[in-house]
């Protein structure tokens, strides 16, 4: 048998274009296109009285400029209309969302409201500066307690800016509360932050008006909605609309979003002027009309026993949506699912807000929701640990559902609205596992040690589940050519994850080819049309299992096939190197190449190889050429659809020493153990839990996003917007536990966000030891912890109970 | 459409390509200057641009005229003289950070260099341009004041020389005038057992500094303190000189009177908050590091 | 040398009017020549004058390096120079330091140390990467974290870039034995 990929770290076969400046992301198609650019609100609230764009006509290369009113008065489609609300929700009782270009009232600093296409995007610009939109600006809701407050509105119509609200309850929280021996509270807040791809996002449109055809290009997670929603908005047959997703420079979820204005006004405007227009977003724009996620505020009270197991568990929580809500509610729903962790909450009650506040819209980031949940659960469980005098780690433990009680039913809806059915896992496990490679026990005693020579050194934990893998579907078509060569498509797409490699080791490892021989497309509708797209940890699951589903079906019809040839039963038969061969008597055999070509009647020969199956040289001639149940084409489709997620799950430590002065925080140790199941390949998962760190790094130490109390966001650029160089992301340790999934047949799980769920969560309980008092708003910056440190020393901070403790053990 | 209630235009500020100019690229320092008198004032001097090209890029300015001074090979130069070194128009950063004449004048020009952005900019970036742009987080605009160093500033028919004191102005406004041109700088060594450092907390390696100075503290024979000077940056509209001589000289370099010197520039700064840190946390940062900084750079000076 | 003057340019560009200037950039060792309007950044005029796409831009106020290109074998951000600025001078963009038959060490050690997964900040890396491996060769890990810590990478964490500068110095020890390994 060949010798099996999966499992092992091959090195991308994407890369050598990658790396010689050889591979095509949006931008670099479409060099003779009309370039777009934009007018956009500098207002957070604010009705658009008049645009005037005469001073704007007499910039030469200038070709057209459109309005709202363009878009009411074409005649064909509905790109007038207010974009689709994507994923609706029975508690989402207030959806808004916005239009391609704004009609009458703009909420947020960047919307779009004129759209300008030029001969270049300099003279597009030069365009856009002369044009002059008065507002009539109106009070703008920026943040959540602005927005809880309901002084101002953020929308007219929604008085109280409450855009859903949902209540979960598993059990009598009220009654486990009055059974709880102890009981605690936290308020916990986290601030913005936003996927920042350092490729934005881009469409370019191309249409055809004498076929009637429009194929467009788009940076997005998802080209099979992009391509019905242009199809639905310009009132196209489907089959005249396709999409393709060039190479991606990353994604992060912002690119799951769609149809951006964008998507629908490139390919409108190419339309209407029978011209290419492309469109490539600056990162200015990016900053201000993309999406942002993490902004929360939770009020949690816990009751517990006297060992530290959770009695009642009661979350209440209040999420920004920004202005609009075009992806629903499910950032929210994750963080009040996933908050649980690996744990048994005993009786839990959920309850949430979905707020709308006048800045830029909130839709999935990395994590999604995650990050604020296991931030929440896991203070508190280090409130927990600290109120009792429990070591972190065993309070964890203490809590965890065990591998014996897999599958472990919640209860609870999840946001693929299925049951929050844990299918897997090993915690104990797991967080035995991160104890040896941190050295639990010898870190704690070293750190101990600094602290007692003056220096401030902190460890902190944290643990995380994560549902990945959701459904509803994907599929995948292969196929052997004559020439041997395996052609694999998948209608999701790619954004650095590797899928291009780690598919075609799944492909190649079900046909016994070699990995060289198999080329995977992802995201482009021309090869595979039924998709959902790439977010929530899925690929991998989703297409990995559709394409090992397909393959295996190719591998059976060329199993039969050459049974036919080689006259011997399919079940004797192995492939091995592309060759198809009986079991034991290897000079049996017949290449997959020629099965390819006898697996498709002819009647013309084309080369010397297909003359093989050719009238005359086919024998047989008792049946038809295609049987009745058979198709010509050594080919498979198939489709992969799980009746739930299948749940990862990780636990981070990490040490941190704060400089007493400066306040500045190091990283000393970050270790990680992650279990995602099987890996296909461990050189890309580890590279997706080192990206997920680093950004989680990020989004704990650097990154939010600074609105001022007019909506404008003050920091809309890299030198502000304090993405982690290298200098600051620290190396990171990693070990993998490989539970299997039950529920698919390669038994994996999704590894794509794992990275950064835990990273507020540890970066706090690392600080908090260090300091010895109570972090409860993440990120922290230098300044900040100076800051706390003040409030601290004045007593308006608690101290930790075991730095009184210590204290007392000084004395 | 509605009554106009609020009627309001603000600066469109998401754009990434630059507005057109009329472009000049001199050969010659006098041609550079005759076109400078010639374009008036709605124009910007273009040397390394690692500052300018970002703010027209955006569109924060859009000047009728850039006036690109690359082809002054004549201004590119670094040389020590008598007294200190001297940087030309044209010195990139990277020249007068590994020159090594330069480094045996005036180390302090190395030690602050290797904080200004990261190496890749320093390719570009021009010293004199930096002290131009007048950026009062820019870490040479600390090293002139320090120094009390000076800027040629050129118009056609005329050469003055400004003093770092007269120099900056306010943030982002140097003493330049239209028509002028800023030639070169000079940064005076400092004397016999002079210590110097370059210090500062930066949000991440290669930002501009949160806080930052450069120290110089010089001893006597005996080991005694006779001068120590700082100068600092983000924490004022210009770079900020606190001159500790009269607080420390005749004392041990000790870090008692380091201490005591950070107290003092605590209180003489007025730091501002900004989205990055408050201002007291500025000032604490000025304390802090000014102590640090004075301890290394005596310790150099012996 | 071309010395450009301003108002005296001859030529304007047909669709907008706006004076033209030649440029003339030897490119990965070929001369090439364009007609460009002053404003041009060098990142354009590769990109969609010349159709080198394999710089990229992600910021283009100078911070993510993602555009970082050779200017004379410096490393340096092509959208903050005008190409006229540059002018008969030498650039080497990521096509230039190899191809997929041949690649340049860096090229060879970012693909075999998976150094990359979306590949937009790579070719900044790469080119900034080539630069300080040619003047210092055997960097230890900490020096070639601090050499690539001016790029911004959004996917892989910089672990497995630290990794592949490490390995670029490697391979080109590999290519070319010194005299005490004859």
């Amino acid at each position: 048998m060949t010798s099996r990929l999966f499992g092992e770290p091959v090195q991308r076969v994407e890369d050598a274009q990658l790396v010689t400046g050889r591979g095509h992301y949006l931008d670099d198609l479409g060099h003779d296109a009309l370039a777009a650019a934009f007018v956009r609100s500098p207002h957070a609230h604010a009705r658009v009285l008049d645009i005037d764009v005469t001073a704007a006509l007499d910039v030469e290369g200038l070709v057209a400029i459109y309005t709202y009113d363009d878009l009411a008065a074409s005649p064909r489609g509905t790109v007038a209309e207010a974009l689709p609300l994507l994923i609706p929700h029975p508690a989402l009782h207030a959806p808004r969302t916005g239009y391609a270009l704004a009609r009458e009232e703009v909420n947020h600093v960047g919307e779009a409201v004129v759209m300008v296409v030029a001969s270049d995007r300099y003279v597009a610009e030069d365009a856009a500066e002369r044009i002059v939109v008065t507002y009539g600006v109106l009070p703008p809701v920026v943040g959540i307690e602005a927005a809880r407050s309901a002084e101002r509105r953020t929308h007219d119509d929604v008085p109280d800016n409450v855009a859903a609200h949902l209540l979960q309850e598993v059990g009598d929280v009220q009654a486990a509360f009055a059974g709880s021996p102890r009981t605690l509270e936290l308020d916990l807040a986290i601030q913005r932050s936003a996927s920042m791809p350092l490729e934005g996002k881009g469409v370019y449109a191309r249409w055809d008006a004498e076929d009637g055809s429009m194929r467009v290009y788009s940076s997005t997670q998802t080209s099979t909605s992009v391509r019905a929603a242009v199809a639905a908005k310009l009132d196209l047959p489907l089959n005249k609309v396709d999409c393709i997703a060039p190479m991606v420079g990353g994604g992060f979820g912002v690119k799951i979003v769609h149809p951006w204005p964008e998507e629908v006004l490139v390919p409108w405007a190419a339309r209407e002027l029978g011209r290419e227009v492309k469109w490539v977003e600056d990162r200015r724009e990016h900053f201000v009309s993309s999406a942002h996620e993490r902004g929360q505020l939770h009020t949690i009270k816990v009751g517990f026993d006297d060992d530290g197991r959770l009695l009642a568990l009661d979350v209440r929580f209040w999420h920004d949506n920004g202005a609009y809500t075009p992806y629903g509610i499910i950032v929210p729903i994750i963080t009040s699912t996933q908050l649980l962790g690996p744990y048994k909450p005993g009786a839990y009650r959920v309850e949430f807000w979905s707020l709308y506040t006048n800045t830029v819209i909130v839709t999935p980031y990395r994590g999604a929701g995650r990050p604020q949940g296991c931030f929440a659960m896991e203070r508190v469980m280090d409130a927990i640990a600290d109120a009792l005098g429990l070591d972190r780690a065993e309070v964890r433990e203490r809590n965890f559902i065990t591998p014996e009680e897999m599958p472990y039913d919640h209860h609870m809806t999840f946001q693929d609205g299925r049951p929050l059915i844990y299918d897997s896992g090993d915690f104990p496990a797991t967080l035995a596992k991160l104890r040896t490679l941190i050295g639990w026990d010898d870190t704690l005693a070293q750190v101990a040690s600094w602290r007692a020579a003056g220096r401030r050194v902190g460890v902190g934990l944290a643990c995380y589940v994560e549902g990945t893998g959701v459904g509803p579907y994907e599929g995948a078509h292969v196929v052997v050519e004559t020439s041997g060569k395996v052609k694999v498509a998948t209608g999701l797409t790619t954004q650095g994850q590797g899928h291009f490699t780690s598919f075609a080791q799944i492909a190649a490892d079900e046909l016994g080819v070699a990995l060289e021989d198999v080329e995977v497309v992802t995201g482009d509708t021309r090869r595979f049309g039924y998709a959902v797209g790439t977010f929530a940890s899925r690929a991998a699951v989703m297409s990995g299992n559709a394409i090992a589903f397909a393959a295996r079906s190719v591998r059976e019809k060329a199993l039969r096939i050459a049974g036919d040839a080689l006259e011997a039963d399919p079940g004797d038969l192995e492939i091995v190197d592309g060759v198809v061969r009986v079991k034991g008597s290897p000079a049996a055999s017949i290449p997959l190449a020629t099965v390819a070509v006898l697996s498709n009647p002819l009647r013309y020969a084309f080369d010397e190889a297909s003359k093989a199956a050719t009238q005359f040289a086919v024998g047989d001639t008792s049946g038809p050429p295609v049987r009745e149940d058979d198709e010509p084409g050594l080919e498979g489709t198939d489709y992969y659809s799980p009746v739930g997620a299948t749940f990862a799950n990780g636990m981070h430590a990490v040490v941190v020493e704060t400089d007493p002065e400066t306040a500045e925080i190091k990283v000393l140790r970050y270790c990680v153990v992650h279990d995602c199941g099987p890996l296909i390949n461990p050189l890309i998962v580890e590279g997706q839990v080192h990206g997920g760190v680093a950004q989680g790094v990020g989004g704990a130490l650097y990154e939010r996003m600074e609105y001022d109390e007019n909506g404008q966001l003050l920091n809309a650029s890299f030198m502000d917007f304090l993405m982690p160089y290298a200098s600051e992301i620290p190396h990171i340790e990693i070990d993998h536990l490989e539970t299997r999934s039950p529920l698919n047949p390669l038994g994996i799980k999704g590894a794509g966000e794992a990275g950064v769920i835990p990273s507020a969560a540890v970066f706090a309980s690392a600080i908090e030891d260090a300091e010895g008092f109570v972090i409860t708003a993440m990120p922290i910056s230098p300044s900040e912890l100076f800051d706390l440190r003040r409030r601290h020393a004045a007593g308006e901070v608690p101290s930790l109970r075991r730095e009184d403790r210590r204290t007392e053990e000084m004395r | 459409m509605g009554k106009r209630d609020f009627p309001t235009r603000m600066r469109q500020d998401h754009r990434v390509k630059p507005s057109p100019f009329g472009y000049a690229a001199p050969a010659t320092v006098e041609e550079a200057l005759a076109v400078l008198a010639q374009v008036g004032d709605d124009a910007k001097v273009l040397a390394g641009g690692q500052s300018l090209l970002p703010i027209l890029n955006m569109r924060l300015a859009a000047p009728a005229h850039l006036v690109d001074v690359n082809r002054l090979r004549e201004l590119a130069y670094v040389r020590a003289e008598e007294g200190g070194v001297r940087v030309g128009a044209l010195a990139r950063h990277v020249d007068v950070e590994r020159s090594v004449p330069a480094y045996d004048a005036l180390p302090l020009l190395r030690q602050a260099l290797q904080l200004v952005a990261h190496p890749v900019i320093r390719n570009r970036g021009t010293t004199v341009g930096s002290l131009a742009h007048a950026d009062p987080s820019g870490e040479m605009t600390a090293v002139l004041a320090l120094t009390g160093g000076s800027v040629v500033a050129a118009r056609r028919g005329s050469t003055r020389t400004v003093a770092a004191a007269d120099f900056f102005l306010g943030p982002l406004e140097s003493a330049l005038e239209p028509g002028e041109l800023a030639v070169s700088a000079f940064f005076p060594s400092f004397p016999a057992r002079t210590g110097t450092t370059f210090l500062e907390v930066a949000r991440r390696h290669g930002d501009y500094a949160v806080c930052g100075l450069a120290a110089a503290v010089t001893l006597a024979a005996d080991g005694t303190v006779t001068a120590a000077r700082a100068s600092y940056i983000s924490v004022g509209g210009t770079p900020v000189v606190i001159d500790f001589t009269e607080l420390l000289a005749g004392s041990a370099p000790d870090e008692s009177g380091w201490h005591a010197a950070g107290e003092l520039a605590r209180q003489q700064v007025e730091p501002e908050a900004d989205i990055h840190a408050s201002a007291d946390y500025r000032r604490h940062l000025v304390g802090v590091l000014t102590r640090r900084a004075l301890g290394e750079a005596a310790g150099r000076a012996a | 040398m071309p010395a450009t003057v301003s108002g005296m340019t001859a030529v304007h560009d047909t669709t907008t009017g706006e004076p033209l200037h030649d440029v003339r950039l030897r490119v990965n060792d070929v001369w090439q020549e364009a007609r460009v309007p002053a404003r041009r950044l060098l990142s354009d005029f590769l990109r969609h004058d010349l159709r080198l796409t394999g710089t990229h831009v992600g910021c283009e106020h100078g911070v993510c390096g993602a555009c970082t290109v050779l200017l004379d074998g410096a490393p340096v951000r092509s959208c903050l120079l005008l190409a006229v600025t540059v002018s008969g001078q030498s650039v080497t963009t990521v096509e230039g330091l190899g191809s997929p038959e041949a690649m340049h060490p860096v090229q060879q050690a970012f693909r075999e140390c998976h150094g990359l997964q979306c590949g937009f900040c790579t070719p900044g890396f790469l080119t900034t990467a080539a630069a300080y491996l040619a003047q210092h060769p055997s960097p230890t890990e900490a020096e070639a974290r601090e050499a690539i810590s001016g790029n911004l990478c959004r996917c892989t964490g910089y672990q497995n870039i630290v990794r592949s500068v490490l390995r670029a110095a490697e391979i080109a020890r590999e290519r070319t034995p010194s005299a005490s390994d004859r």
